[in-house]
């Protein structure tokens, strides 16, 4: 079994391998979190539904306390914040749940091509049941175009949704900005926010925000727990996708697991009160990393722009190194090649495609994810055993070996398969 | 994804890494595959006066079971005359490396790199027979 | 809670096993995410796998056939929109999840027990027009009462139907076989049988079938539920269902014997004390008892000021108890304002029982007190 500590030694002989580097795939759940989901799992087990009991009391007082917690982190109410089984479902109740309570007086939503997949999904969806679906592109940095975003609302517009920071290369969209315009033409704002919680301010009222997707596992959470902001005023209705007992407003039903909220509750705790100085370190680490391949390797893209990111992210094209060899390569350390969801699967990335990248730039790519538990230590390791893979694989390279005798590999009539 | 014991051992210790002068008699060059497709190989063979491969190389571009399809194909085909080379199947690059279904266009662009480089011989050299590949 | 507080709320939510919490915490701290190639992500993937084995025993299914859910209300929800069915018939009994699935369920009357009316149904599955979803759930969550499955299942599949069979109140108390049952899929919910909240399951008995998921995105569960998996819920919920599984038969005759002997007190202290179901087979655990003129409001509020956790009607509605429609299908009429269910579990003992029947002989007595 791997475990994950969070005290991994700061010294070069302390490193456990592997190194965890994909920190956008899941997070290490912090533990004062497991800590503070302890009690819940064994004395207060009651169920927040059961209102005749004490039991019952107990886990709603501490489900109540957690919706406080993830308000405050995005500057919500908390009888705004609905507890979902995490993004995924938030996304999902957030797009088709919009869209089909409005569905007689608006039938269009727009959404960006670089969209986690369970948004895109949900639009196909819509699609196909009748809607319209714009599908606004992205510059080679990885942002959207305001004007585009603009000129594409319509008066049958019922919702726009963009994400905040993107899973794969780590790019902040221009919130406040897209929630202005949205606000300006009556039109609500969605975004999935997974990556984007205690990793940047999040102010659901000074960015317009309407509906907001957030993610335990992604901020050092438990998995299975997540949540879905959605506004009172002006208020945003949804049709809920499980019915039932009518819990959470209605727009959710399903016994709510106490434990996990609290644990939840606690992730945004700790992620507002350190997201100052972690986001400090990240920041260095980031520099750490980059500038330590940078110096050893030539031919390395970063994928996405550097500036509006979050700091925890470098998505890195080593040029004529394919990346499945890499990670093969890389095996002292897990960062992935594409996104968590997709790397089963061949296709070039369809978010480093959307940036205009070749497909054999997109093929060269890794993701390496850093968060709270990344040492210094670890990176230089990092850095290292990098520099030695892509070196080693490049010698191996025709690619490559072209390149160093100046032949354009785009020059070649290549046959493919 | 796990990769087989003989797909890490090529991968971790490949054989014949490396280039001959294209121009060079006797030297045939198969390079197959491409980069959009997150695959390229370059297969080299050098063949003796007798027609026997005495020698071969190889250069991928690509995943584990690529580099490792290549690097085997290079141990295969050496002592090899040219159309015991060209009868290398990609089922058997296949099981003997127990590549997963995914993984099996890596041993059919193996073949191909093989049946291109006797190709580029055979063109080079002048030789009658019929195109393989 | 204090010490001597007795929980008699199981069907509600039951205390987690502690070789749930223990799966839990060990999966809280295995970092990974299933999906992720790496070793991080496989030692996830691993946990997820050893558990859908396990889920799968529990009901005698393989383990492609489990899609795990966020629970027992998204399982319902999945197993009766994921084949694409506009028409659907449920016992009068289900449970809201499947109640209000979708718009415009249409219910079968039960009889006074509680039991299905198998003529209703194939009344209405003979006039029915295009495919046809039935829903019967192997237990009921109030009662305990437990429905004739197997031949709702041969009476709909003779009509064409699908069956889907909501057991999660059955899991873990009785013994499940779906293919024996016959349904075509079943909805289970880990914290019903010592797991955790927040995981559950639908089982497909067709293995391989196409599902029309809910929650679209990743890949996840076979297509047919996407969003990162709940690996520690999902390791809790097996490591629970393995121990339920074990201890089945011995839990049910203890428990069995806790609960008849509960009931046979409260008769004595209470002669006119009606249980409902009594006369049907019912779940060993579940207890759905009412003295008629004594409110189960008031009952339940000195219950629990006496540290004995019971309830009134059902614990899934938003804040506002409202009158069972459980018992109100059973024509159980004013006297649904009386029941009190009582429901044990793994952790119940003798003193529990003792302290129930101690606190009911006192609101019993003031009862007739007051009527007097």
């Amino acid at each position: 079994m791997l475990h994950m500590t969070a005290v991994n030694g700061t010294t070069n002989a302390g490193l456990q391998r592997p190194i965890y580097l994909d920190y956008q795939a899941t997070t290490p759940c912090d533990p004062r979190v497991v800590e503070a989901m302890l009690p819940y799992f064994t004395e207060k087990f009651g169920n927040p539904h059961s209102r005749n009991h004490a039991y019952g009391w107990e886990a709603e007082e501490a489900v109540e306390q957690a919706r406080e917690q993830v308000a405050a982190i995005i500057g919500a109410d908390p009888k705004e914040i609905i507890f979902t089984s995490g993004a995924t479902e938030s996304n999902n109740l957030a797009i088709k749940g919009v869209a089909n309570f409005y569905r007689d007086k608006k039938d269009h939503i727009i959404t960006v091509v670089t969209e986690h997949k369970c948004v895109l999904d949900s639009c196909r969806h819509l699609e196909q049941e009748g809607f319209k679906v714009t599908y606004l592109p992205v510059h080679k940095n990885g942002l959207i175009d305001l004007a585009q975003l603009e000129a594409a609302i319509t008066d049958r517009t019922a919702l726009v949704s963009v994400m905040a920071v993107n899973n794969e290369i780590g790019v902040i969209q221009p919130l406040a900005e897209i929630g202005a315009i949205c606000r300006k033409h009556h039109v609500f704002f969605h975004t999935d926010a997974a990556q984007g919680v205690g990793k940047m301010p999040l102010d659901v009222n000074a960015m317009n925000i309407d509906l907001m997707s957030i993610s335990g596992h992604k901020i050092y959470g438990p998995k299975g727990i997540g949540a879905l902001f959605v506004r009172r005023r002006p208020r945003v209705r949804l049709q809920a996708i499980i019915n039932g007992g009518g819990q959470e407003r209605g727009m959710r039903s399903g016994t709510l697991p106490t434990p996990m909220i609290v644990g939840l509750g606690e992730a945004c705790r700790i992620a507002q009160a350190e997201m100052g100085v972690e986001n400090e370190r990240m920041h260095a680490l980031r520099d750490r990393l980059l500038t330590g391949i940078n110096a050893r390797l030539p031919e390395c893209y970063v994928n996405g722009d550097l500036e509006q990111r979050v700091p925890g992210n470098l998505n890195i094209s080593f040029a004529f190194v394919e990346g499945e060899g890499l990670m093969m390569g890389v095996k002292d350390i897990a960062v992935s090649s594409g996104s968590a969801c997709t790397s089963a699967s061949l296709e070039p990335s369809y978010v480093l495609r959307a940036l205009g990248l070749d497909a054999e730039m997109a093929h060269t790519s890794l993701r390496l994810g850093f968060g709270r538990f990344t040492t210094e230590a670890e990176i230089d390791y990092a850095i290292n055993h990098i520099v030695e893979a892509v070196s080693r694989l490049r010698e191996l390279s025709p690619l490559w070996e072209m390149h160093q005798e100046g032949i354009d590999i785009k020059s070649i009539q290549w046959a493919g398969h | 994804m796990s990769y087989s014991e003989k797909v890490i051992d090529h991968y971790e210790h490949p054989r014949n890494v490396g280039s001959f002068k294209k121009e060079e008699d006797g030297i045939g060059t198969g390079l197959v595959g491409a980069p959009a497709c997150g695959d390229v190989m370059k297969l080299q063979i050098k063949v003796s006066a007798e027609g026997i491969i005495e020698d071969a190389k190889f250069k991928t571009f690509g995943c584990g079971s690529a580099i490792a399809s290549s690097s085997l194909v290079t141990e295969w085909v050496k002592g090899k005359t040219l159309d015991e080379a060209a009868s290398i199947k990609n089922t058997d690059i296949a099981q003997h490396l127990a590549l997963p279904p995914v993984k099996i266009h890596c041993s059919v662009l193996a073949e191909d790199a093989i049946k291109a480089a006797i190709a580029d011989y055979k063109k080079k050299s002048g030789s009658s027979d019929e195109a393989v590949g | 809670m204090s010490a001597t507080a007795v929980y008699l709320d199981y069907n509600a939510t039951a205390p987690l096993r502690q070789a749930a919490v223990d799966a839990m915490v060990r999966a809280l701290r295995t970092t990974g995410n299933p999906s992720s190639v790496h070793g991080f992500g496989r030692a996830a993937r691993r946990l997820v796998e050893d558990a859908r084995d396990s889920v799968a025993e529990m009901v005698g299914a393989v383990p492609a056939g489990v899609v795990f859910t966020s629970g027992g209300s998204e399982a319902n929800a999945l197993g009766l929109t994921g084949f694409g069915h506009r028409h659907i018939l449920a016992s009068a009994v289900e449970h809201p999840s499947v109640l209000k699935a979708v718009d415009g369920v249409e219910t079968v009357p039960v009889d006074r027990d509680g039991l299905i009316d198998l003529a209703a149904l194939e009344a209405l599955l003979r006039a029915a027009e295009g495919p046809v979803m039935v829903a019967v759930m192997l237990a009921n969550n109030e009662t305990g009462v437990l429905q004739p499955v197997a031949e709702v299942a041969r009476i709909a599949h003779a009509y064409g139907a699908l069956v889907h069979c909501d057991a999660v109140q059955a899991a873990g108390k009785v013994d499940i076989d779906m293919h024996r049952l016959g349904v075509d899929t079943l909805a289970l919910s880990a914290h019903k049988l010592g797991g955790p909240q927040g995981v559950g399951a639908l089982v497909l008995a067709a293995a391989e079938a196409e599902v029309i998921p809910l929650i679209k995105g990743g890949g996840q569960e076979r297509r047919r539920r996407a969003g990162t998996e709940n690996v520690p819920g999902i390791a809790g919920f097996a490591a629970a269902g393995r121990l339920a599984l074990a201890e089945m038969q011995d839990a049910a005759q203890r428990l069995g014997a806790l609960r008849d002997r509960l009931e046979a007190e409260a008769s004595r202290v209470a002669p006119h004390t009606v249980v409902f179901g009594a006369g049907v087979e019912r779940l060993p655990n579940t207890s759905c008892l009412a003295l008629p003129g004594l409110s189960a409001q008031t009952a339940v509020m000195a219950f629990d000021l006496a540290g004995v956790a019971v309830s009134a009607g059902s614990a899934c509605s938003s804040g506002k108890v409202a009158a069972s429609h459980v018992l109100a299908a059973m024509g159980a009429g004013a006297l649904a304002g009386a029941a009190i269910r009582v429901s044990l579990g793994w952790d119940s003992v003798e003193a529990d029982v003792d302290r129930f029947i101690d606190v009911f002989t006192r609101v019993a007595g003031q009862r007739a007190a007051s009527a007097a």
